[in-house]
């Protein structure tokens, strides 16, 4: 039986997807909103540490699976592996409806002025493909009060002097300081820091129709039993299926973009649940499938029009892979500090974003989301054992009375970091899968090593008799925070859409994911994936009432 | 189990093998053992157990062993650390084969001090020929450990940590929730 036809077709019910078909659906459009996964539920996985979206050693329970998925690897020294979707390699983007906003940790953060101007701050970079972006923070500031609002976020920004400047407060007043947040609160103030609450995605007091957090350790990483964590899968995917609009189409795998033989895309082909091949057609395609399956997706859709994929005339279709290099200090104290008030992050300084003496950018620094017993079991200072009499008495000792500052330093993006496909090795549907190669810029080190050490000297203020930093390898980036491979820009020759989102040499061919993102900011990800899903949604969703109907 | 002290290293491994090699670990197929296991031998039981032992000693909470650490391998072996079956098979079968060798006794039936410096030789790497070529013995230590550590620190649900006991001894086996069952040392 054929699908009927539909104006938009979203791939992806991500943080970027789920926005763009809430909009797209309001606004009047039929949409057809892909997801490979399902919907998960608290109750399907509990509050297992093994099997959380943390700790990925017994799976992924947000998925994708290990029996299905695959990706290449490929090593520093050119040999080539094959990872699953548990192993860390594989930079594993949860596979259910909502994505990585189900099991999230939920930091909400705005980006920078100047995390959208890199090079006009910070000039060039050698050897990276450091650029600013084609759209300002006040191109986006509407987007993001849209994001905060209508999906949710509780924070103070008034106690945060480097935040950019906001028309409108957050909808929801800010968590209280667990005891290690009050206990650094002090340390940083000493030092002259600026510490604040974080903005979070998470119901601080009841808010549209979902009650206020309970704060429980299991939180990053996990489901929330009640509903106060607040992503796509239970905000604006409901909202867009209310209209009436909107169809939600699970467990369907996109293998490729449809090209007639004018070269126009007129749709997707996909696996539906049976594991039967399909085709949607739509007036508009907006890829949302995350910062390696979007590129992949635009890869795997070739014609004599598009005989590299699509978008990927001048080869930018998957360059860029970025993520976050984190990093930051434990502390061992003498007192228990630990409280167990849940998710564990509570506070953060902004204070080494930007303008860091010899360092391009910088990252805020954060107290840490709780460490659960096996996470903490792989915890030790440098030296000490891993097994034991010894480890097991620290196991018990310290769980309560260490505390880590941790941040993300923005990374130069880098043109050799990147997403194929792979030429041989096919998913269990034969759609050839992602290969990733590539490494960090060197002078990512430069900024770990920086914000490494503030994180271990607030530490020490605070009262630490023991610290160590750790610092992130200079192997290849992307992980959770995954970004960079479709970056949007002006010249059609430099990136690979335009500043709305738009594939060039497409009229009609989206994407809204962080894909997009020139590059990637000092700051947790998910509100800008959102923030971009408004952009792209309003403006299909404005020239769709125009009348323009992307021919 | 006296081997005499001519046999050969090959004897010495043809023996263990013969001894204790787990069908079952070796083939991939999974009958039922007595004990309800379903991959590991009886013999594969008490070598993973006496490892468990000294990677978590008992003290005033248990060892390794008795928190479950055997079951949960043998549960994750059929599970989804099948694709560890054969590191498992070679690595167990590997260290028997050099404590016979070595101390011409099986390891379970060495001191404490002789298993734990065995095991300090494999997860430093210094054991490099014959069975452990390629860098294998670390390896196989560092899977040996923190599946023992997932086993005795993760839920019960997966066959190891009865009644989150781990939980108990860092003070944190009420229910995850704020305001209820919490209690301090």
């Amino acid at each position: 039986m054929r699908n009927n036809h539909v104006n938009a077709v979203v791939v992806g019910a991500g943080a970027g997807g789920g926005v763009v078909a809430k909009e797209l659906s309001t606004a009047g459009l039929s949409v057809v909103l892909f997801e490979r996964g399902d919907w998960v539920s608290f109750e399907d996985h509990d509050n297992d540490e093994l099997l959380s979206q943390r700790t990925t050693v017994l799976g992924n329970a947000f998925g994708p699976d290990d029996d299905r998925y695959r990706r290449v690897v490929v090593g520093g020294d050119g040999s080539t592996e094959i990872v699953y979707p548990s192993d860390g390699a594989y930079s594993n983007i949860a596979a259910c409806v909502g994505s990585g906003t189900v099991s999230y940790g939920a930091m909400a953060w705005r980006f920078m002025a100047e995390d959208f101007r890199m090079k006009s701050t910070y000039g060039t970079v050698e050897g990276s493909t450091l650029e600013d972006w084609p759209v300002s923070y006040d191109d986006l500031e509407h987007c993001y009060e849209k994001a905060e609002w209508e999906i949710g976020v509780a924070g103070d920004s008034s106690l945060n002097p480097f935040a950019a400047p906001r028309k409108k407060h957050y909808p929801m007043p800010p968590f209280s300081y667990n005891r290690e947040a009050t206990m650094l609160e002090s340390a940083m103030k000493r030092m002259g820091l600026h510490p604040f609450p974080i903005p979070m995605l998470r119901n601080s007091v009841p808010y549209s129709g979902r009650p206020a957090c309970v704060r429980r350790r299991t939180c990053c990483g996990f489901a929330c039993p009640i509903n106060a964590k607040c992503g796509t899968h239970n905000t604006v995917i409901p909202a867009a299926l209310s209209t009436g609009n909107c169809e939600l189409r699970t467990r369907c795998v996109v293998g490729s973009l449809i090209i007639d033989a004018s070269g126009r895309i007129t749709g997707v082909e996909y696996f539906d649940r049976e594991n039967t091949k399909q085709e949607q057609t739509a007036d508009v395609i907006v890829v949302a499938a995350s910062a390696t399956e979007t590129p992949r997706l635009l890869l795997n859709s070739t014609s004599k029009h598009f005989p590299s994929g699509v978008g990927n005339r001048y080869d930018w279709v998957g360059r860029n892979l970025q993520g976050h290099a984190y990093t930051g200090a434990f502390g061992l104290f003498e007192e228990d500090i630990f409280d167990d008030v849940g998710p564990g992050a509570t506070l953060a300084i902004s204070d080494f974003s930007h303008h860091n003496p010899g360092i391009v950018g910088g990252g805020i620094l954060a107290n840490e989301f709780t460490r659960l017993p096996y996470l903490f079991s792989n915890i030790r200072p440098p030296g000490s054992p891993l097994w034991g009499e010894e480890h097991k008495e620290f196991q018990r000792k310290y769980f309560r009375r260490n505390v880590q500052v941790v941040g993300p330093i923005q990374e130069m993006p880098f043109f050799d970091s990147r997403v194929q496909v792979d030429p041989a090795v096919r998913d269990s549907w034969g759609i050839p899968v992602v290969r990733l190669s590539g490494h960090r810029h060197p002078k990512d080190a430069e900024g770990t090593e920086f914000l490494s050490r503030k994180a271990e000297a607030i530490l020490k203020e605070a009262g630490a008799f023991q610290t160590w930093r750790h610092l992130p390898g200079s192997g290849l980036s992307g992980g959770q925070h995954q970004a960079g491979t479709c970056r949007m820009g002006e010249d059609p020759q430099t990136s690979v859409t335009d500043r709305f989102g738009r594939v060039h040499d497409t009229p009609n061919v989206f994407v809204s994911d962080a894909s997009l993102h020139v590059t990637n900011g000092g700051f947790n990800p998910a509100l800008t994936i959102m923030a971009l899903g408004y952009r792209v949604g309003e403006h299909i969703a404005g020239e769709w009432q125009k009348g323009n109907r992307f021919k | 189990m006296d081997t005499g002290s001519k046999l050969s290293r090959r004897d010495f491994i043809k023996l263990a093998t013969l001894g204790f090699g787990s069908l079952s670990l070796a083939a991939g197929c999974a009958p039922q053992h007595p004990a309800g296991r379903a991959v590991l031998s009886d013999d594969d039981a008490g070598l993973l157990g006496a490892i468990a032992d000294r990677i978590i000693p008992a003290d005033a909470w248990p060892g390794g062993r008795e928190n479950g650490v055997v079951s949960f391998i043998d549960r994750q072996l059929a599970g989804p650390y099948r694709r560890f079956r054969r590191e498992y098979r070679r690595g167990l079968d590997a260290m028997t084969g050099t404590c016979l060798e070595k101390y011409r006794k099986r390891f379970e039936a060495l001191s404490t001090e002789e298993q734990n410096s065995f095991l300090r030789e494999m997860e430093s790497g210094r054991l490099r020929d014959g069975d452990w070529k390629g860098g294998f013995s670390n390896r196989f230590f560092e899977m040996l450990r923190s599946h023992a550590m997932q086993a005795y620190y993760g839920s019960p649900r997966h066959g190891g940590n009865p009644n989150y006991a781990s939980y108990k001894m860092m003070g944190i086996d009420y229910p995850p929730i704020i305001g209820q069952n919490r209690y301090r040392f």
